[in-house]
C-alpha cells in the first residue's frame, strides 16, 4: 500500500485533493466533538431543553441545573474527549510500531495486565476504593508491558517477536483472570467484569485534571518523535540510512504509547477497542493510511464521547458501547468501501 | 494505518524482520536431506508426545490408574471401578480431545497461512463470537438449556457469522481479501460480543451460564454431539491437507502465484470453508478454546519451516497432544475439582510459546 505521506510541498492536483480530504475529515470530526459535547451536557437522567442549557451556559438557570452541568456533566464529557484522544494516539502508535492493523496497546499486554492487577486488588485483596483499584490496574498493566518489552528485546525490538510475546502474555493473563473469576461468586464476578469493560460513572474533576495534565505532557512528546517514527515506516534499512536512531525511537514510542493508555486505564478502566478502531476509522475516512496521530486522536475522541452519551442512556459501561458503536461503524465503512 | 497485513505481494508486511516466504539463506543452506530428517524426527516426536498424552489422559485424575490397567480396560471390561472410570469417563473425554485438538490446530495453521498475520487465530473470522452470541440469545431469550441446544446454537452461530464475514470480505478486489476479512471478523466479533455482554450484564443468571459455557472443557460433553460432528471435522481435516500445496503457492503472492497456476480465489474460499467447519465444530463440541489454534502452528513452523505440507500435519498431531496434556494438568492442579482446559492451554502454552519465541530464530509467516 502506498504511504500517503502528507505532502504540503507537493503540488500535484491529486496530492492537493488528498490534503483537502484530510482537512475536511478533521474539521468534521472537530464539529462532531463540539456537537457531542453540547449533547452530553444536555442529556442525562434530567434532560435539559436547548433553551435551558443556554441559560445555564450563560450562568443563569437554577442552582441545581448549574451544578448538574458544570460539576457532573462537563467533567465527564471532557474526560471522554481526553481519554479518546489518548487512546486514539496510542492505537496509532502501536499499529505503526507493529505494522499490523490489529495493533493496539493490548498487543503489549497492557489492558489484560491492568485487568489482572485490578482483579487481584478487588477480589484477592478485597480493595473497594477508587485509588486502590486504579493503582492495582496501573501496576498490573505497566508490569505486563515492561515484561513484554524486556522479553521481546533482543538486539532490538522486532515487530514479530514483539507481537508473539504480547499475545503470549495476554493469553496467559486472560486465563489467569478467568481463573480468578470462576472462583468468585456471581455478584462479585459481575462487578469485577463490569470494571473490566471500563466506565466513566462517578468520575469528575478530581480525575479529569490529572488525566488532562498527563495527556497534555505526553502528546507534545509524541509529536517530537513522529518525524523519526515516520521514517521507520519505510523500513529499518531506509530509516537507518536516513540517520534515525531506530531502537531508541521505537522504545520511546512504545513508552509513550503505553503511558497514554495507562493514564486512561487508571482513571476509567481498560476501555476496549477505541485504540484499535480509531486509527482504522480515520484511515478509511480520510484515505490516509499512514501514521496520522491528529486524525486518530479526533476519531478516538468522537467515538468515546458518542459511546458515553449512548452508554448513559442505556445505563451500560461505556466500554461495551465503544465496542458496539466502533465495531458497527467500522463494519459499515468496510462494507461501503467495496461499493466504489 | 501502517502497511497492510497482506498486500498481495511477497512482502510479509506484518513481520518486517522475518524472511520472505522462504527462509533467507543467511548461512550456507542446509542439504535437503537434513531438513527432511529434522522434520520427520519432529513429527515422530510429536506422535510420541501424543501417545504419552493419551495414556496420561486415560490414567491420571482424582484416582490414578496405572498404564497396564488402562490398556487392559480399553480391551475388556472386568467390572472393576478402575475399568469403569477409564471406559465411562476418561475415554470419552480423551476422544473429545482427540477430535477437537486436530480441528483447532489445523484451523489455526490455515488461518495464519491465509491471512499471513501472526495475530490470527481461528476466532478471527468471528467463530467464537458467533457461537457465544447464539448461545447467549438461545439461552437468554428462548430459554434453551439442554446440552444439545448449546451444541447446535454454537455451531449455527459460528457458521452464520463466518459466512457473513466471508461475504463482506469477498466484495473487494481479491488481493485484499485476507486483510478485509481479518478486519471484518474483528469488527463483527466486537459488535456481537458487545451486544451480548450488554444483555448478559443485565441478567445475573444468564451471566453465570454464559461465563461457564465460555470456558471450553473436554469433560462432561455430549457423546451424541461428538458422534454427529466428528465426521464434519474429518472432512475439514482432509480438505485442509488437500489445500496445503496451493497455500504454499499462494504464499508467493497473488501475481507470482497465479503465474504459477494457483487458483487463488478457489484456494481462499476453500480455506475459509475448512476453517469455518473446523472451528465451528470444535467450539460446538467443547466450547470456546482460544489459545491452542494460535500457538500450535507457530510452534510447528519453527521446527518445520514455512512449508504448509508439513505445518498442517504437524499441527494436526501436536495440537491434540498439547490439549490432552493441558487437560491432564487441569485435573490435578487444584486441590479439589479441576480447571477448565481452555484456561490450562493458555496457562501452560503461553509460557512455552514465549520461551520458543525468545530462544529460536523465530521466523515470521
Amino acid at each position: 500500500m502506498p504511504h500517503t505521506a502528507p505532502a504540503p510541498t507537493s503540488r500535484t492536483p491529486a496530492a492537493r485533493q488528498r490534503a483537502r480530504r484530510i482537512r475536511a475529515v478533521r474539521v468534521s470530526l472537530l464539529l462532531l466533538i463540539a456537537v457531542g459535547l453540547v449533547t452530553s451536557l444536555a442529556l442525562g437522567t434530567v434532560i435539559l431543553s436547548p433553551s435551558g442549557l443556554w441559560e445555564v451556559l450563560l450562568g443563569r438557570g437554577s442552582a441545581s441545573a448549574q451544578k448538574l452541568v458544570w460539576e457532573w456533566r462537563l467533567p465527564r464529557a471532557l474526560l471522554a474527549i481526553v481519554a479518546g484522544v489518548a487512546l486514539g494516539v496510542s492505537g496509532a502508535i502501536f499499529q505503526s510500531l507493529t505494522r499490523n492493523p490489529l495493533g493496539s496497546p493490548d498487543v503489549i499486554g497492557f489492558d489484560t495486565g491492568a485487568y489482572t492487577g485490578a482483579l487481584l486488588a478487588m477480589l484477592v485483596f478485597g480493595a473497594t476504593g477508587f485509588v486502590a483499584i486504579a493503582s492495582g490496574a496501573l501496576i498490573g498493566g505497566l508490569a505486563a508491558a515492561a515484561l513484554v518489552t524486556v522479553l521481546a528485546y533482543r538486539r532490538g525490538l522486532q515487530g514479530f517477536r514483539f507481537i508473539i510475546m504480547g499475545i503470549g502474555l495476554a493469553a496467559l493473563l486472560t486465563a489467569l483472570n478467568n481463573t480468578i473469576l470462576i472462583g468468585t461468586g456471581t455478584q462479585q464476578a459481575r462487578a469485577a467484569t463490569a470494571w473490566g469493560f471500563g466506565s466513566f460513572s462517578g468520575l469528575g474533576f478530581e480525575q479529569l485534571v490529572p488525566l488532562a495534565i498527563a495527556v497534555a505532557v505526553l502528546i507534545p512528546l509524541t509529536a517530537l518523535l513522529v518525524p523519526g517514527f515516520r521514517q521507520l515506516e519505510l523500513g529499518d534499512d531506509a530509516a537507518q540510512a536516513l540517520g534515525v536512531p531506530i531502537e531508541r525511537t521505537r522504545l520511546l514510542m512504545t513508552a509513550v504509547g503505553v503511558a497514554l493508555t495507562a493514564v486512561v486505564t487508571a482513571v476509567a478502566g481498560p476501555i476496549a477497542f477505541v485504540a484499535l478502531v480509531a486509527p482504522q476509522i480515520n484511515a478509511r475516512l480520510s484515505g490516509r493510511f499512514g501514521l496520522d496521530l491528529p486524525g486518530a486522536a479526533l476519531s478516538g475522541a468522537v467515538l468515546l464521547l458518542t459511546a458515553d452519551i449512548i452508554g448513559q442512556r442505556l445505563q451500560t459501561s461505556v466500554g461495551l458501547i465503544t465496542v458496539v458503536v466502533g465495531g458497527g461503524y467500522f463494519l459499515w465503512l468496510l462494507i461501503r468501501e467495496r461499493r466504489k | 494505518m501502517p502497511a497492510p497485513v497482506t498486500s498481495g505481494t511477497t512482502r510479509p508486511a506484518s513481520a518486517p524482520d522475518a524472511p520472505a516466504s522462504r527462509p533467507a539463506p543467511r548461512r550456507v543452506p542446509r542439504p535437503r536431506r537434513t531438513t527432511g530428517l529434522r522434520r520427520a524426527s519432529g513429527l515422530l516426536l510429536a506422535l510420541a508426545l501424543l501417545a504419552v498424552a493419551v495414556l496420561l489422559s486415560l490414567g491420571v485424575g482424582a484416582q490414578g490408574i496405572d498404564p497396564l490397567t488402562v490398556l487392559r480396560a480399553l480391551w475388556e471390561n472386568d467390572g472393576s471401578d478402575a475399568h469403569a472410570i477409564v471406559r465411562d469417563s476418561r475415554l470419552p473425554r480423551t476422544l473429545v480431545g482427540l477430535v477437537v485438538g486436530p480441528a483447532l490446530g489445523v484451523c489455526g495453521a490455515l488461518i495464519q497461512a491465509y491471512t499471513r498475520n501472526p495475530l490470527a487465530d481461528p476466532g478471527i473470522l468471528g467463530v467464537n463470537a458467533g457461537a457465544t452470541f447464539a448461545v447467549t440469545m438461545g439461552v437468554g431469550f428462548l430459554g434453551l438449556s439442554a446440552p444439545s441446544a448449546y451444541v447446535w446454537l454454537s455451531f449455527g452461530g459460528a457458521l452464520i457469522v463466518t459466512g457473513a464475514v466471508t461475504l463482506i470480505g469477498l466484495r473487494g478486489p481479491g488481493r485484499q481479501m485476507p486483510e478485509r476479512m481479518t478486519l471484518t471478523g474483528v469488527a463483527v466479533a466486537a459488535v456481537l460480543s458487545g451486544v451480548g455482554s450488554i444483555i448478559v450484564m443485565k441478567n445475573l443468571e444468564l451471566f453465570n451460564r454464559v461465563r461457564f459455557w465460555g470456558l471450553g472443557s473436554l469433560g462432561g460433553r455430549d457423546p451424541e454431539a461428538l458422534a454427529t460432528i466428528a465426521p464434519l471435522i474429518a472432512i475439514g481435516l482432509i480438505l485442509a491437507l488437500g489445500l496445503a500445496g496451493s497455500l504454499n503457492v499462494l504464499a508467493l503472492g497473488d501475481d507470482l502465484g497465479s503465474t504459477l497456476g494457483a487458483r487463488i480465489l478457489r484456494t481462499r474460499l476453500l480455506s475459509v470453508l475448512a476453517v469455518t467447519i473446523l472451528a465451528g465444530a470444535a467450539t460446538a463440541i467443547a466450547g470456546p478454546i482460544a489459545f491452542l489454534g494460535l500457538m500450535v502452528p507457530h510452534t510447528v513452523r519453527w521446527f518445520t519451516g514455512p512449508d504448509q505440507r508439513w505445518i498442517i500435519p504437524g499441527s494436526m498431531i501436536l495440537a491434540p497432544a498439547l490439549l490432552l496434556g493441558a487437560d491432564v494438568l487441569g485435573r490435578i492442579i487444584l486441590p479439589s475439582g479441576e480447571l477448565q482446559v481452555s484456561l490450562m492451554t493458555a496457562l501452560v502454552g503461553a509460557p512455552v510459546l514465549m520461551l520458543l519465541a525468545r530462544r529460536r530464530r523465530a521466523s515470521g509467516l
